[in-house]
């Protein structure tokens, strides 16, 4: 689970959030749509801790140890191997020896990065970069996964590819939750139970997508943007 | 703190793991502290001043640019793929990750540091061996406070424009008192005084070491959280 709780944010004198609240419960896949500057990432952002907000509370069952984070970068170091890039992310959450050996094989495996593993991440595609990233975003196994623009620069086929891994981790255990920022409306459409449209700082909508279509959360997001 | 040193030592072992694998910023390093140590070398007239009297000054303005060079590097690295944002997402404490470039920057500066101190010796014709341990002692010591401040300060200025001006127009006003200390101090070693003598020295450096690695541990979550 998710929560935010009259939260509001400023930039100096820039306000980015204006009294959000919503829970997101377990079981969910959130969609939170809205255009540049709108206040999608600095949401996103004090969720995971990585911003106080100036009022109102805001975060994930679990704290931060929960918490999994695949932004537009991969955060990964391009001079380590992915193997390598993987111990370091999985120590820093508590995940060691035999365990994070086992974890990081198997996501290797599932992820299919095969040989590539044990490449540094700076000679990998952007597609493999972006598998590597989402095996660092899962080494610990966490509940909540927080996606800030993960199609961003992706391929057809790399996104689809994404795609399947955000449902397939949906679907993997009792109590996850995900939180997907994106510009993509049919992606995300695609793969939310539910659908947020954030505007100047404000939290417009947030509902089930129910049978939605993709064409019809963009026209409502439109209607409600423009 | 057991859990807090150890996650510090994860954080130090990829960071020299990192610079082991690339060596750039320790050859550039390096490379500067003897190329400073044979323009001084060079640009002083032996006959109107004694090196043993130029000498404490010289090695220390070495060590000092020495260190500011390797300092600039400690957050740069964080900032490949925004790897600083996955590390603030994770559970580890703030100050594991400040004691953790503080390790790391110690371990990097020492290298330097052991490649000018016999360069030192050789352009300068100054016989070390007898006194090496208690240098060696003061060195550590001095080091110490450096990079406990240029530890901070260079996570400071990591999100600014100009960075690595920023770092040693911040870092140098705060290295004064230590940098007289050390002067004072390594003037009486060379001179084979004893070290009685600057006693008081001694203690002001160790206790800049104690108030600023304590002061830097508690304020370095400010300088990284947004």
């Amino acid at each position: 689970m998710l929560w935010a709780d009259g939260v509001r944010h400023r930039f100096g004198a820039v306000p980015a959030l204006d009294d959000v609240t919503f829970t997101l419960p377990a079981g969910h896949t959130l969609a939170l749509f809205g255009p540049n500057g709108a206040g999608k990432t600095t949401l996103l952002k004090i969720l995971a801790g990585l911003i106080k907000p100036s009022a109102g509370r805001a975060g994930v069952e679990g704290g931060r140890a929960g918490v999994g984070w695949i932004g537009h970068q991969s955060l990964l170091y391009g001079q380590l191997t992915v193997r390598e890039n993987l111990r370091f992310w999985g120590s820093l959450y508590r995940v060691r020896g035999s365990v994070l050996e086992t974890r990081i094989d198997a996501l290797a495996a599932r992820l299919d990065l095969g040989e590539q593993v044990d490449r540094r991440v700076a000679t990998l595609s952007r597609g493999q970069t972006q598998r590597a990233a989402i095996a660092r975003a899962l080494v610990h196994e966490p509940t909540i996964l927080l996606l800030d623009e993960p199609f961003t620069g992706l391929d057809r086929v790399a996104a689809s590819e994404l795609a399947h891994l955000v449902k397939a981790f949906a679907r993997a255990g009792e109590g996850r939750a995900t939180l997907l920022v994106t510009h993509n409306v049919e992606e995300g459409t695609d793969l939310a139970t539910d659908i947020a449209i954030i505007k100047a700082g404000r939290l417009v909508e947030f509902a089930p997508r129910n049978a939605r279509t993709a064409e019809q959360v963009g026209a409502r997001y439109r209607e409600l943007v423009s | 703190m057991g859990e807090i040193l150890r996650d510090a030592w994860v954080v130090a072992r990829k960071d020299l793991a990192l610079e082991l694998r690339t060596k750039t910023g320790l050859v550039s390093a390096a490379v500067f502290t003897a190329l400073v140590l044979t323009v001084f070398n060079f640009g002083r007239d032996p006959t109107a001043v004694a090196a043993l009297d130029l000498a404490p000054s010289i090695l220390w303005v070495t060590f000092t640019f020495a260190a500011v060079l390797s300092l600039n590097r400690a957050f740069q690295l964080e900032l490949e793929n925004q790897a600083l944002e996955g590390l603030l997402v994770s559970p580890i404490d703030r100050r594991s990750l400040y004691l953790g470039k503080l390790f790391a920057n110690l371990i990097f500066v020492g290298l330097v540091e052991a490649v000018g101190l016999p360069l030192f010796a050789l352009f300068f014709n100054i016989p070390i061996i007898n006194i090496l341990l208690p240098l060696a002692g003061l060195i550590a010591v001095a080091t110490v406070g450096f990079v406990a401040v240029g530890t901070l300060l260079s996570a400071l200025v990591i999100r600014v424009r100009f960075a690595e001006l920023m770092l040693p127009v911040l870092l140098l006003p705060f290295l004064i008192p230590p940098l007289i200390g050390a002067v004072q101090v390594t003037a009486r070693l060379l001179s084979g005084r004893p070290l009685s003598e600057v006693s008081g020295w001694l203690r002001l450096l160790l206790a800049y070491d104690l108030v600023f690695v304590s002061l830097a541990t508690m304020l370095f979550s400010a300088t990284v959280d947004e």
